[in-house]
């Protein structure tokens, strides 16, 4: 057990430094949606289960959802300008 | 009736002279004072323009982040100084913790009287068999009820900054919809007619466990929207809005906060006075027993549920 | 600086430089998705060391089970309480956050904080 609690350790780090380095804004927003899980594993070995059905519920469920749908919303207004020029560069 | 004054019995009174003096145009002490308005300076045209013109272009030039050395070396030396400020602050905190008690001994002096008193004496009086439950919402309900106005004030922020016009929020809605919603999509209907009523059962399972096992209202809550959301994705606004509105998430947190406020005024009531409380206790497993945790539970749950929906409500539409 | 005592406590150790690490994506990532993302980073690592503190090893979660109420069976309650509420209020923190991210790019149609900076310092509103 001992040892799964340093792999999950490592596993946090080495999912925290990956966020800073993905240049893909959707990849680091699954990535600490892992990291989120993980964290609830180890709330379940920290002996807390409240703590783990809630990170689960909340930090890997509702966090993310919000995360992903303000890059929706981004996206949504780039791709309007998109069009636009591209319908100005016709007329 | 009112009597009606003259008007210089009227100017003579001290409330009309105390509203000359905050309009300004009189001092109450010296005479009128006068209140000519400043003559407007005009230039010319073409010498505004010039002005502006400039303007740019010194605004041009020292923005320019290509050719401007000051900005650059400015960012060099940001970037060097945070990461040694972010090295600096690991080795204080690593020194810190190498001088803190080894972790996981019982003997370590986080684990006090407090925390014995919470586990021996916590089921005889508050009844909850989970004593994490049975601490924050009978020992430090308080403290609950302040992180339950806490989510309901950041849905009226989140509310206050994405709030769209009527007019353009139908435009938009339609517009987002049409694009990034799968509309009638057969695998995600499918699969959610299965899941839904299954995640909405466990998380209102997890709510009136709360004080039997490991839950209680914030997972269950987060749950129960959860559940809503996927809801929403799979069969669009108009389904949902036939049972949740704005006006039903009002009612139901203003209905969960007060009845959580008045419940907690009576425990506290009845404390401080040396009163017996009226609800019973009950015997510790059962579901209708710990009191007053079982109802805070459902308040706290519904709170809960209905923030995480707004909240995903308002970033996809921007209000209901 | 007691080297042995580090070591012992690993968990913790590891539990500080999630933080560093959140902390320096805070300073130095110019999106501003990045940045919530290192500040719940942060987060998570406050409420892993807090759970560390109380956790006491042989020892099982604190729920009453057969009647035993003694100090020697369960864990500390109170980090656990504490996280518990520390938790749901973190996610409205990252809602609040998000729509101010939502309301800038509706403005300045960027994401860069040194962008929006220059352009705020340009126009002069």
């Amino acid at each position: 057990m001992e040892l799964f609690f340093d792999l999950l350790l490592i596993f946090l780090l080495v999912c925290a430094v990956a966020v800073s380095l993905s240049k893909n804004l959707l990849n680091s927003i699954i990535v600490y949606m892992s990291f989120s899980l993980i964290m609830s594993v180890i709330w379940i070995l920290l002996e807390s289960p409240d703590l783990a059905i809630t990170e689960a519920a909340v930090g890997a469920g509702v966090t993310s959802i919000l995360f992903i749908i303000t890059l929706k919303k981004i996206h949504a207004i780039t791709e309007d300008k998109k069009k636009k020029n591209e319908e100005e560069n016709h007329e | 009736m009112s009597k009606r004054v003259p008007k210089e019995r009227y100017e003579k009174t001290r409330s009309y002279r105390f509203k000359q003096w905050l309009a300004g145009t009189k001092d109450p002490f010296l005479d009128n004072v006068e209140m000519k308005p400043q003559k407007e300076i005009h230039e010319p045209e073409k010498l505004v323009h010039e002005h502006e013109l400039q303007h740019l272009q010194i605004v041009e030039k020292a923005y320019d982040l290509e050719h401007n050395a000051q900005i650059r070396l400015f960012q060099k030396l940001y970037n060097v100084f945070s990461v040694i400020f972010c090295l600096s602050l690991v080795f204080i905190l690593l020194v810190g913790v190498s001088y803190l008690p080894q972790y996981g001994r019982e003997d370590n002096p986080v684990n006090n009287e407090v925390s014995a008193r919470y586990i021996e004496q916590g089921l005889q009086e508050t009844g909850a068999v989970n004593i994490v439950t049975g601490m924050i919402l009978d020992y430090r309900a308080f403290d609950t009820l302040g992180e339950s106005h806490v989510l309901f004030l950041a849905t009226c922020t989140v509310l206050i900054l994405l709030r769209k016009d009527k007019k353009k929020k139908q435009e938009t809605a339609e517009y987002n919809d049409r694009i990034y919603e799968p509309k009638n999509d057969v695998i995600l209907q499918t699969v959610a007619r299965v899941l839904v009523p299954f995640i909405e059962i466990f998380g209102i399972y997890v709510i009136l466990g709360g004080h039997l096992g490991p839950g209680g209202g914030f997972s269950g809550g987060a749950i129960c929207g959860a559940g809503l959301i996927l809801y929403l994705n799979a069969f669009g606004f108009v389904k949902t809005e036939r049972f949740f509105t704005g006006k039903t998430y009002k009612c139901m947190c203003f209905g969960a906060l007060a009845c959580y406020s008045l419940a907690k005024t009576y425990s506290f009531f009845t404390g401080a006075n040396h009163i017996e409380s009226v609800i019973p206790l009950g015997t510790p497993g059962a579901i209708l027993s710990s009191g007053l945790i079982l109802i805070l539970d459902i308040c706290v749950g519904f709170v809960v549920a209905g923030t995480m929906y707004t909240f995903y409500v308002m970033f996809r539409k921007g209000g209901y | 600086m007691d080297f042995g005592n580090l070591f012992a406590n690993y968990q913790e150790a590891a539990a500080m430089i999630l933080f560093a690490l959140g902390f320096s994506n805070l300073l130095l990532q110019k999106n501003l998705i990045k940045k919530i993302i290192g500040f719940n980073i942060m987060d998570s690592s406050v409420y892993l060391f807090l759970a560390l503190k109380g956790y006491i090893k042989g020892h099982k979660a604190a729920i009453v089970v057969d009647g035993i109420q003694s100090v020697n069976a369960y864990i500390n309650p109170i980090p656990s309480g504490l996280v518990l509420t520390g938790i749901v209020v973190s996610v409205s923190v990252t809602a609040l956050m998000l729509s101010l991210t939502i309301r800038l790019y509706h403005r300045y149609h960027t994401l860069d904080i040194d962008q929006i900076t220059l352009e705020v310092k340009k126009g002069g509103y």
